[in-house]
């Protein structure tokens, strides 16, 4: 397999540059981290832009409660290896607090709700720059997206006006109470991840490769069962050869059938697929602008 | 990592695509990424059914590039959009901006970080003021590879005079604005004509297709040529034992090659120094040149700070408190003569003053009007500013970091101007 490195050593220079830049101009700043493989590319990334020295960002991670085991091994380990300060908000405790209610139902998710939990921990522990993993390429919404990107004193994304972009000159003022997301991997594909990934030798939680697992379909949408799913009466639980293409809350990441263990197996695959990444992704089902609403609140 | 300034090409191609509303632009983009089968299944699925519930007799592939509710339910596009597709001979990343009048700004946007214009002509109507418009805000961008794509050719019965009328008027046009590297294509974006696949309709046009042209295209990574310049955005300290005495300035490098052993000057301390190390993520590098981003190390302990520039002492850019620029305003709120603004050129920061409005641009029809002195949102003029420190800087043109810059309004934290230091 051969990759291109000129385009993802283009790629890897501008986010260090956009991550380098966050550092400059922000004084509480932190990395959205999921256990996902672009929150873990972020890290690589941040803790190349500032080598020797160690990157002046902790972790986030919103803790909706319904985790794959294996990302918060990861995220255990990681912090651990790196040194960097792990901070953890958990979905359940805004839910005790009545800031969100529990969605109820079969399709019962706590993925909006991370937003709540989210923006009270940006208030909470002053955060002026969140860095999160999204990509334009994810999604249509996101393809709107800036590197630095303006959120009002209520968290609140306005897509319709924006500030400009202009080259790579960055405008991060603000006022008290404001923030801004910050997204260094912003023109990465899925591919330009996974190649990265693969170049680099980046540890990843073991859920990418396959792997048997329990699991049953809903509407054509592999999910992973889990002691607290509510199952139709005609969905059914089997085993399978699974992988993750992303990880997120376990109620709505979409598994892919496959038998990809290695890298290379994997690039292979991603950059024969048909089908994009978020299309298992039960969240952006719900409605055709799902995504755009929950950025708007305050989404990740 | 091995740099060669001079041999390197841009595998990764960025370009913006400028149209007006109904030339097809979306639908071209559509077009681009339908026939290079980089729209997934499921992406597709979702804008039949879309196309199903607007009404639409056929599969509408704007539907892929609108992303906003409002853009889908008006049926313009308000914001700037990335793209991204990869064929196997290349990557490319499109900014796809709209055309009206009222969204100069998001073009001016889109075309500051592109490499190449896609410029669409209606061919029922010709070379337009926006037309003029839009490869005007390319070259004033220093965009220097310009494709015109002479759209619903479907619509004139695909005629060759049709095309070499246009054609004729594009190469005038081209020719004052003094751009560079011209194309110029027929298409049907709607049908496919010449987007990816050779026209059997206009058997006559022997160029490329658009997308064989993009593959193709030889870009020169170092536009910035001439000399070396390094923004520093902050300084590396591990204050660790191991590294003790460890100072790395870290940016990202522009306009030439540094190399172990240069001599440099820092600005605006004018403090010299030379290269002991280049590095990326610890890995120390022979050479590192355009777009490299890399921490530099330095045989002597100089004060160096955020916003200061590292130079090659042989080239040393200019410097001055008093700039001309042509700017494009990009706010509500007009532009105030002596009122004043922070001005951030690369990652400088200096209070500054707008003296006087030189002229506005007449984008329309490129002519120059000098007793303007309102300038509103989407005019682009040529000010004179004063700052309240030099500003260490190249033209434009000789170098497109050095040389641009923002203003910001500081009661609102707004970026409300692009400004191109002549």
């Amino acid at each position: 397999m051969k990759i291109n490195s000129e385009h993802l050593r283009e790629l890897e220079n501008e986010a260090i540059y956009v991550i380098r830049e966050t550092a400059a101009q922000f004084e509480k700043k932190v990395i959205l981290f999921s256990g996902g493989k672009d929150s873990i590319v972020l890290v690589h990334l941040a803790r190349k832009a500032f080598w020797p020295a160690r990157m002046p960002f902790s972790l986030l991670h919103i803790d909706t409660g319904h985790n794959f085991e294996e990302a918060l091994t990861f995220r255990d380990n990681l912090a651990r290896q790196t040194g960097v300060e792990l901070i953890v908000r958990y979905v359940e405790d805004s839910i005790k607090k009545g800031r969100v209610a529990e969605e109820q139902g079969i399709n019962a998710s706590r993925n909006k709700a991370q937003s709540v939990t989210l923006l009270d921990a940006i208030e909470e522990l002053r955060i002026d720059a969140a860095i999160g993993g999204g990509r334009r390429d994810e999604e249509k919404a996101r393809a709107k997206e800036r590197f630095f990107s303006h959120r009002n004193e209520f968290g609140q994304w306005d897509p319709k006006n924006q500030r400009p972009e202009l080259w790579n000159i960055f405008n991060g003022k603000k006022h008290m109470g404001e923030h801004f997301r910050v997204f260094p991997i912003s023109n990465w594909t899925e591919l330009d991840v996974w190649q990265y990934i693969m170049s680099e030798k980046i540890g990843l939680p073991s859920l990418y490769y396959s792997h048997r697992r329990k699991i049953f379909n809903r509407n054509g949408v592999y999910l992973a069962w889990a002691p607290f799913m509510k199952l139709r009466p005609e969905e059914e639980v089997f085993e399978a050869e699974v992988r993750c293409r992303t990880v997120g809350d376990i109620t709505c990441t979409g598994l892919t059938l496959s038998k990809a263990d290695t890298l290379e197996e994997i690039v292979t695959e991603i950059a024969a697929t048909r089908i994009t990444e978020r299309g298992g992704r039960y969240d952006d089902k719900r409605s055709e602008a799902a995504m755009e609403d929950r950025k708007k609140e305050g989404y990740f | 990592m091995s740099v060669n300034g001079k041999n390197r090409y841009k595998s990764l191609l960025r370009f913006t695509t400028a149209g007006s509303v109904d030339d097809g632009k979306s639908t071209l983009i559509g077009r681009l990424l339908y026939d290079s089968k980089s729209i997934f299944e499921d992406q597709l699925e979702h804008i039949t059914e879309s196309s199903r519930r607007l009404g639409k007799d056929e599969v509408d592939l704007s539907l892929l590039t609108d992303g906003l509710r409002a853009e889908r339910e008006q049926g313009i596009t308000i914001d700037v959009a990335y793209r991204y597709f990869a064929t196997p001979a290349r990557k490319f990343i499109i900014a796809d901006t709209p055309g009206h009048l009222q969204y100069t700004r998001n073009m001016v946007t889109g075309a500051s970080t592109a490499d190449l214009a896609v410029i669409l002509i209606d061919a029922r109507k010709g070379v337009l003021e926006q037309t003029i418009r839009h490869s005007y805000i390319a070259s004033l961008l220093d965009i220097r590879h310009i494709v015109f794509c002479v759209n619903k050719m479907d619509m004139v019965n695909y005629s060759s005079e049709v095309f070499r009328d246009i054609k004729s008027s594009l190469e005038n046009l081209a020719e004052r604005l003094a751009v560079p590297d011209v194309y110029y294509i027929p298409i049907s974006a709607k049908y496919g004509d010449n987007v990816v696949d050779k026209s059997l309709n206009m058997p006559w046009y022997e160029g490329n297709t658009l997308l064989h042209l993009l593959e193709n295209i030889n870009i020169p990574v170092n536009k910035n040529t001439g000399f070396p310049r390094l923004p520093v955005q902050t300084i590396i300290r591990p204050l660790n034992d191991e590294y003790h005495d460890y100072r790395g300035y870290a940016g990202r490098i522009t306009g030439g090659i540094f190399k172990p052993g240069d001599e440099v000057t820092a600005l605006p301390s004018m403090l010299t120094s030379r290269i002991k190390t280049i590095e990326a993520a610890g890995k120390q590098l022979p050479e590192a040149g355009e777009g490299d981003s890399v921490s530099v190390t330095l045989w002597d302990e100089i004060d160096i700070s955020r916003g200061d520039l590292l130079v090659h002492s042989n080239n040393i850019p200019k410097s001055s408190q008093d700039i001309t620029a042509m700017i494009c305003w990009f706010n509500e709120k007009n532009l105030r003569c002596g009122g004043k603004y922070l001005l951030r050129n690369h990652s400088s920061e200096t209070v500054s003053i707008v003296k006087s409005v030189s002229f506005r641009l007449n984008i329309n029809t490129l002519e120059k009007e000098p007793d303007i002195d309102v300038i509103k949102m989407n005019d682009i003029a040529e000010i004179r500013i004063r700052t309240a420190k030099p500003v260490w800087h190249d033209s434009y043109r000789e170098n497109n970091v050095t040389g641009s810059f923002i203003l910001i309004d500081e009661g609102t934290n707004e970026t409300v101007a692009a400004g191109m230091i002549i």
